[in-house]
């Protein structure tokens, strides 16, 4: 369903009733970020494949397409979305996936939704529809404002339509667990991560590191493991996606930070995962926040309050001058301060 | 209407000693013969002199050279190897060059995470060099890697021939500090895998110089593959060679490089660097496969299998390294061995769909045709990156025009089978043109804006990569839009 030029007409009226909105995908997501404020725009209506050629490696949908569905269309050919985007137990939208930027246990060596996405159309703050980047794997032309859109959660313009590389699904690939301390299992994560091995996943939690990787890897990833190392149900890695572990299900406060893989333990343990290889924690009993962020920024990371309250100032402050740049970009795309405002920052 | 700009030697020395109050006098280069060889980049058929050229070997003094350019009002032209390919470093008449070339140390390896922080005059090769000991190597290959630098690389967000697997420069940094036109530092990315905010990193990637001067970059840097495997193979027709493309990928198989050449650039490619290439072949293709040796082999018969069942009518295995890299020289070599064969020749950079590949080649023979100048085609084939090199002799009056007419053409073509004008070599001076084709006016104000959000002034590598909408009208494209378009001709395909 192609509601265009609806949603156009929505734009435009509240643009000219400075009539701020909240842009609605599948809504698995609403707890991520500051407080959405405004006008409930929903936008799942706008929805479609449109093409999709298997061996272009590329697929083009509308934004509100079902994340499942589209990751369904690419299973029948054997292929997938590399990113590995969560669902949080939700119905999120493709849009959505790419808005937030978020990306699952694949990351390190899938890529996040930026590194996936060839291009958009969008429909900027004034109600125009523009399109950046393209279909096609190399595209230098023009700024990339595609890949600006990724991580904006529709700050900067509503994504119409999005432009994905796909890939094929791996031939097969085996999860081992082992129990071990943090400390140890970093350790290993860097070995592992310094032999060209065919990794897919690489987390610490709940006692246990597991690995996931192509099973032409087994034989090297087990000299490297050793005996003790098991063979692990692979559903770990939809729930350490969707945060249903034990460790996401306590109701304390859930930080999560970014940091260079080799960071030293952030948390005691049993109050951190340490997912990506190392470069993605997740954290509990985070005493205080700026104790927390002074030390992550101390080693060249950020962190962000992921669910909890208090979500006023849930990401990283942005330095002064990344500050005024963040808001002449999104004077750029919208004016009047009509898509999201205050979702990612106060003043965007 | 303001006066017309003083140039020559009186403006060139009074600005020499503004700049040499900032910069050590041997940094600040502004007689003819010192700035000659500044003139133009790797695309040598636009040249251009500056006023000066700055030579700083610090960031506090690139950071006084641009707030003295911001009070001034002066152009910037940055500028690191030279080796760029449209033109995006060529000097501005009434601007100063900054080259950053004596920014040329590796600040740091960091075996254990896995990056090398690097100063933006680090030649490409030189990275992977410093992480070898480590086992360690930085992906992206741009066939110039043993010259451009990676502030270039940024600049340009540079491929090569491996980016199908390992992407391209965008993919492959954590982090870059760059100054603003006002001499302030931002550092956009981190040193995690993501950055609070908007995606600054990748907006700056591929930026050509117009946003801020890179002043230092974080790589991520990948294990060695264990093995690398190429096999060469050749076909009847160029149509046979792209089903094999298609056939491999369908399969499941991202091959680490996988290339293509045409006859033309075959034969010329043979005569210059005896790679055994088969001359008599219509088209060749260069897959190579790489990663743990069991991968890799299974990889490997799986390709050898689809080039046969494809139509290949020679398959070769390269049998040991010396041979995998002959394979390899002559396709990186396929620049310099078509630069032999014609006294000039222009590089193209389109990206189309790839099963658009057969279509395109017949109608680039039909333009070679009508323009009256050979075409050789070398393409990235994995990921549908064309270059076609169009041989003429610029001694000869009309030919360059007539070269670049042509090369407008082919990236208009490409622009209406749902491409782009440019895959890695960026628009720079050269394809500025046909940007007015890729983008409708309201989508070219807005990099202008977003432009202005950087650099309001102006003064960063003005006039490159985004034409004004004057100079759209002046050119007189129109942008192409689904499904009306400009070349009714395809319809025949």
């Amino acid at each position: 369903m192609d509601l265009t030029a609806e949603l156009c007409d929505r734009i435009r009226a509240a643009q000219a009733q400075h009539q701020p909105l909240e842009l609605r995908g599948g809504g698995s997501k609403r707890f991520y970020g500051r407080p959405a404020t405004g006008h409930p725009l929903e936008l799942g209506g706008h929805r479609g494949i449109l093409s999709y050629q298997p061996t272009e490696l590329v697929v083009r949908a509308r934004a509100g397409t079902p994340l499942a569905e589209l990751e369904a269309a690419l299973a029948e050919r054997g292929q997938m979305l590399p990113f590995e985007p969560p669902y949080f137990g939700g119905e999120p939208t493709i849009g959505g996936a790419i808005a937030s930027g978020l990306a699952g246990p694949r990351r390190p060596w899938g890529g996040a939704p930026r590194d996936l996405l060839l291009g958009v159309r969008i429909l900027d703050g004034r109600g125009q529809v523009l399109g950046f980047g393209g279909q096609v794997m190399k595209n230098v032309a023009g700024y990339d404002l595609s890949r600006l859109m990724a991580g904006a959660m529709g700050t900067l313009g509503i994504l119409l339509e999005v432009s994905v590389k796909v890939l094929p699904k791996p031939p097969g690939e085996t999860t081992l667990a082992l129990t071990t301390d943090p400390r140890q299992a970093l350790a290993l994560m860097g070995t592992l991560q310094r032999q060209p091995l065919s990794l897919s996943g690489l987390c610490f939690a709940e006692g246990r590191l597991h690995v996931r990787a192509s099973d032409t890897s087994l034989e090297q990833l087990r000299a490297v493991l050793g005996p003790a190392a098991t063979e692990e149900d692979p559903d770990f890695w939809r729930r350490l996606r969707d945060q249903t572990l034990d460790f996401f299900t306590r109701t304390d406060t859930l930080w999560r930070a970014s940091v260079p893989a080799a960071t030293a333990p952030l948390a005691a343990d049993g109050d951190e995962i340490l997912d990506w290889g190392g470069a993605q924690r997740w954290l509990r009993g985070v005493g205080s926040r700026e104790n927390l962020r002074q030390t992550v920024q101390a080693v060249g990371g950020h962190a962000m309050m992921f669910r909890g309250p208090d979500r006023d100032q849930a990401l990283h402050p942005l330095a002064p001058a990344l500050a005024g740049l963040h808001q002449r970009i999104k004077a750029v795309f919208d004016p009047e301060r009509i898509l999201n405002p205050g979702r990612l920052y106060p003043d965007l | 209407m303001s006066p017309p700009s003083p140039s020559g030697t009186s403006q060139r020395e009074r600005l020499a000693q503004e700049f040499a109050k900032l910069l050590p006098a041997e940094a600040v280069l502004y007689r003819e013969e010192a700035l000659r060889p500044y003139e133009c980049d790797g695309l040598s058929a636009y040249r251009e002199m500056p006023l000066l050229v700055l030579l700083p070997t610090e960031v506090s003094e690139v950071q006084a050279v641009l707030r003295h350019c911001q009070g001034q009002g002066i152009p910037v032209v940055a500028r690191g190897a030279g080796t760029g390919l449209s033109g995006g470093a060529l000097p501005h008449s009434d601007g100063i060059l900054l080259s950053l070339t004596r920014f040329n140390r590796i600040l740091d390896i960091d075996p254990l995470n896995r990056t090398a922080r690097v100063q933006p005059g680090v030649r490409n090769l030189a990275i992977s060099e410093a992480a070898r000991p480590h086992g360690l190597y930085y992906a992206p290959d741009p066939s110039s890697q043993i010259a451009c630098s990676i502030g270039g690389n940024v600049a340009e967000n540079a491929g090569g021939v491996h980016c199908l697997k390992y992407g391209l420069t965008v993919h492959n940094l954590l982090e870059v500090t760059f100054l603003t036109i006002e001499g302030e530092r931002v550092t956009v990315g981190s040193g995690g895998l993501d950055a609070p905010g908007f995606d600054l990193l990748a907006l700056m990637t591929g930026s050509e110089g117009m946003l801020g001067v890179v002043v230092e970059v974080l790589v991520k840097l990948l294990p060695i593959p264990q093995v690398a495997k190429v096999v060469l193979a050749a076909f009847d027709s160029v149509e046979q060679a792209g089903d094999a493309v298609a056939a491999i990928i369908a399969a499941g198989i991202i091959p680490a490089g996988l290339e293509m050449m045409d006859h033309l650039a075959i034969r010329a490619a043979e005569d210059f660097a005896h790679a055994g290439y088969p001359v008599d072949a219509a088209a060749i293709l260069l897959c190579e496969v790489d990663g743990n040796p069991a991968e890799a082999l299974q990889q490997l018969e799986q390709v050898e299998t689809l080039l046969a069942q494809s139509g290949a009518n020679a398959i070769r295995v390269a049998r040991d390294e010396a041979e995998r890299l002959r394979f390899w020289a002559g396709r990186k070599s396929a620049f310099p061995a078509v630069g032999r064969i014609s006294p000039d020749y222009y590089c193209m950079d389109g990206t189309i769909p790839r099963q658009h590949l057969s279509q395109v080649l017949g109608r680039i023979a039909e333009l070679s045709r009508e323009y009256g100048l050979r075409c050789a085609n070398v393409f990235h084939a994995g990921d549908g990156n064309l270059h076609p090199l169009i041989l003429y002799d610029a001694n000869r009056p009309g030919e360059l025009a007539k070269a670049e007419a042509f090369g407008g053409r082919i990236l208009e073509l490409c622009v209406a089978v749902g491409g782009t004008i440019t895959g890695e070599h960026g628009v720079g001076h050269e394809k500025i043109n046909q940007m007015c084709v890729q983008f409708t006016p309201a989508e070219l104000e807005t990099f202008h804006a977003v432009k202005a959000a950087f650099d309001p002034q102006g003064l960063l590598n003005p006039g490159k990569a985004i034409p004004t909408l004057a100079r759209c009208a002046e050119f007189g494209a129109m942008h192409v839009h689904q499904g009306q378009l400009r070349f009714p001709e395809l319809e025949r395909f």
